[in-house]
């Protein structure tokens, strides 16, 4: 109504109305940090293409004159006869180390803090205690391998070997394992227990039947990123006592003996001088390791979306 | 009174969900199809048999959560093929009674029981006692439609498998006795494999009540089971209420005293205490009457105010 009333100079109300709508077009603010948004996404995506480009570019030609022989030969002095079997064989123990101890071990213990432990102080204090191990630096991890697993046990894993390097990783992993656990298995609806409960279910087949397959997706992207964190990692590597693929040492492909992984031969080699009689330098060598790792990395990673996919359309229904 | 003494079924009513003859609200549509069916069905307006046996026999029973009493003096005894229906306001401690007939508050760390409650003359909390051969019993459909997140069939066979029926053929048998029992077989026999999840929110509940029947409880405990349904969908599970009522025992929890009116054969009304010091609730058992007696002629006047919509 008050539109609508005269005193408005000859104009109509809809010609009001058309003025007020149209007023401003800017929103200057909103401008502001909508570029400074985009700014930060564009920054990001420059930082990571110039990494993979840089990589790519000392390691395609490298790759395609090598071929599988820089696959399948052992590491040594020349980058142009040189392969990085010994680091592969090294990531692929530690790998399953990784798997076949941290991921039981965490989501066990995940489990049990989340859906048997009564909320005491002490179960407070462990789950704090767990937060804080996330964040301890890797290299501190390797103190603790080189000390119990390379010291210690040595009895057990040889000393200063790849399965001392496996059981250090997925000690440093174990507790993003938990984590992301214990926080899937939090996002679990109640309903979903009080279901299992009511048509006579005990505490235990709930979880085994129900909680945990609810939870999976969420436990599966922690694993998985935890895998590509300990596939990743050299710093603990260097503690324990992995060799970094220089001149003249050559790790064996076993579990008791000298070994590396492929964090530390990118390590290693990046170091290298670079030899103008050779056609490859080490500089060649460490991308072409570094792209193979990253491979590797990205296909977890992958396989860890299509599983979780998998998981979310039957919890859908879609 | 308002409300029509106790009329059971709203058989009338047969439309499928996706059907939208029904859009009016609740209340006068719900008193009209009532008034229809007085005429035709008059199953539960006679008063219940007091001589039915007994199946619970709950005596002073009280919870605590923690130190605080959440209920308190509940005295009252659940007769086979009846409905027993429990009403009364907000955090009255209906709940938390109808979770102590199965034990289901077993799974609060800090809940605690006193007083007795007599399951067949055995007591529930006796430490002998078995509590997942309790719930495998006592089964329980929940205010919110909690399907697992998986197959139709697998919903169902859940409860008989884990009680450790293998054989397929017999699994089959019990999954479509099952659904047909819960209303559902017509609609979904032919898509089985399909998920749980991908029901409407009133097949889901069926769904759960197919799932309870399965394993051949005696007793269905049922929280507010059409809390989150529209009228349509309630119905159904109304008239499936009155279906099911002659094999199995129904105690149900509702907010909505038409439907206790509807379909319950005694009725129990809780009400709220508030400790004036500590500012606690704690639920009382008000009234445990025929649901045809506490609807017409109370016994406790705080009965007759809550159903008459003058508090509460």
């Amino acid at each position: 109504m008050a539109l609508a009333t005269p005193a408005l100079g000859g104009r109509t109300a809809g010609d009001v109305v058309r003025a007020n709508l149209t007023k401003s077009q800017r929103d200057v603010p909103g401008l502001l940090a909508l570029i400074a948004l985009l700014t930060s996404v564009l920054v990001t995506i420059l930082v990571l293409f110039t990494l993979i480009g840089t990589i790519l570019v000392d390691a395609v030609p490298f790759l395609r004159d090598r071929g599988g022989s820089f696959v399948t030969r052992t590491i040594g002095s020349n980058p142009d006869v040189i392969g990085l079997w010994p680091g592969l064989y090294g990531s692929f123990i530690i790998g399953l180390g990784v798997i076949v101890i941290a991921f039981p071990l965490g989501i066990a213990a995940a489990v049990y803090l989340e859906e048997y432990a009564k909320p005491t102080r002490f179960t407070r204090f462990v789950q704090i205690n767990i937060r804080n191990l996330a964040g301890v630096p890797a290299v501190v991890y390797g103190v603790l391998g080189f000390t119990i697993f390379a010291g210690w046990l040595g009895g057990l894993t040889g000393g200063k070997t790849v399965i001392a390097a496996a059981l250090t990783l997925a000690v440093l992993v174990l507790p993003i394992v938990m984590i992301t656990s214990m926080e899937a298995i939090r996002a679990v609806p109640q309903g979903i227990r009080d279901a299992g409960y009511g048509v006579g279910a005990s505490r235990w087949e709930t979880i085994r039947d129900h909680v945990l397959s609810y939870a999976a997706p969420g436990i599966l992207t922690g694993t998985v990123l935890s895998l590509a964190r300990a596939l990743g990692e050299a710093a603990p590597l260097i503690v324990v006592g992995a060799l970094a693929g220089g001149v003249g040492l050559l790790p064996e492909t076993s579990l008791d003996g000298k070994f590396t992984a492929l964090p530390m031969l990118i390590y290693g080699w990046s170091g290298q001088p670079t030899d103008a009689d050779n056609r490859w330098q080490f500089s060649n060598s460490a991308a072409a390791a570094s792209v193979i790792l990253l491979a590797l990395v990205l296909f977890f990673n992958f396989a860890a979306i299509l599983l979780r996919n998998r998981y979310e359309r039957t919890r859908t229904g879609s | 009174m308002a409300i029509a003494n106790g009329v059971s079924t709203v058989a009338d009513h047969t439309d499928t969900e996706s059907s939208s003859t029904v859009s009016t609200t609740t209340r006068p549509e719900v008193r009209n199809v009532s008034e229809v069916s007085l005429s035709t069905t008059a199953q539960t307006a006679d008063s219940p048999d007091d001589s039915a046996p007994t199946v619970y026999d709950i005596e002073d029973l009280g919870v605590y959560y923690g130190d605080f009493k959440a209920v308190r003096d509940a005295t009252l005894t659940i007769r086979q093929h009846e409905i027993t229906a429990f009403i009364g306001p907000s955090g009255c401690g209906k709940t938390t009674v109808l979770r102590c007939l199965n034990r289901m508050n077993d799974f609060i760390d800090t809940a605690r029981v006193e007083g007795t409650v007599l399951y067949h003359g055995v007591d529930l909390y006796d430490p002998k006692v078995n509590s997942t051969e309790v719930r495998r019993r006592i089964g329980m459909v929940f205010q919110k439609p909690n399907p697992f997140p998986k197959s139709i069939y697998d919903n169902v066979a859940y409860g008989p498998r884990i009680a450790g029926m293998k054989k397929k053929s017999e699994l089959d048998g019990v999954v479509e006795k099952a659904l047909r029992g819960a209303a559902l077989w017509d609609e979904v026999h032919n898509r089985l494999d399909a998920s749980g999840m991908s029901l409407s929110g009133g097949q889901q509940q069926r769904l759960c009540i197919a799932r309870a029947i399965a394993v051949d409880p005696e007793v269905i405990l049922m929280d507010e089971p059409c809390s989150s349904l529209d009228p349509i969908a309630t119905s159904r599970i109304e008239e499936l209420m009155q279906e099911i009522k002659r094999e199995y025992t129904i105690v149900i929890v509702t907010h909505n005293m038409q439907q206790a009116a509807r379909v319950s054969d005694r009725t129990a009304f809780f009400i709220t205490e508030i400790n004036k010091e500590s500012d606690r609730r704690t639920g009382v058992l008000v009234e445990f009457n025929p649901t045809e007696k506490i609807f017409s002629n109370p016994d406790d006047e705080r009965t007759e105010q809550y159903v008459t919509g003058r508090f509460g």
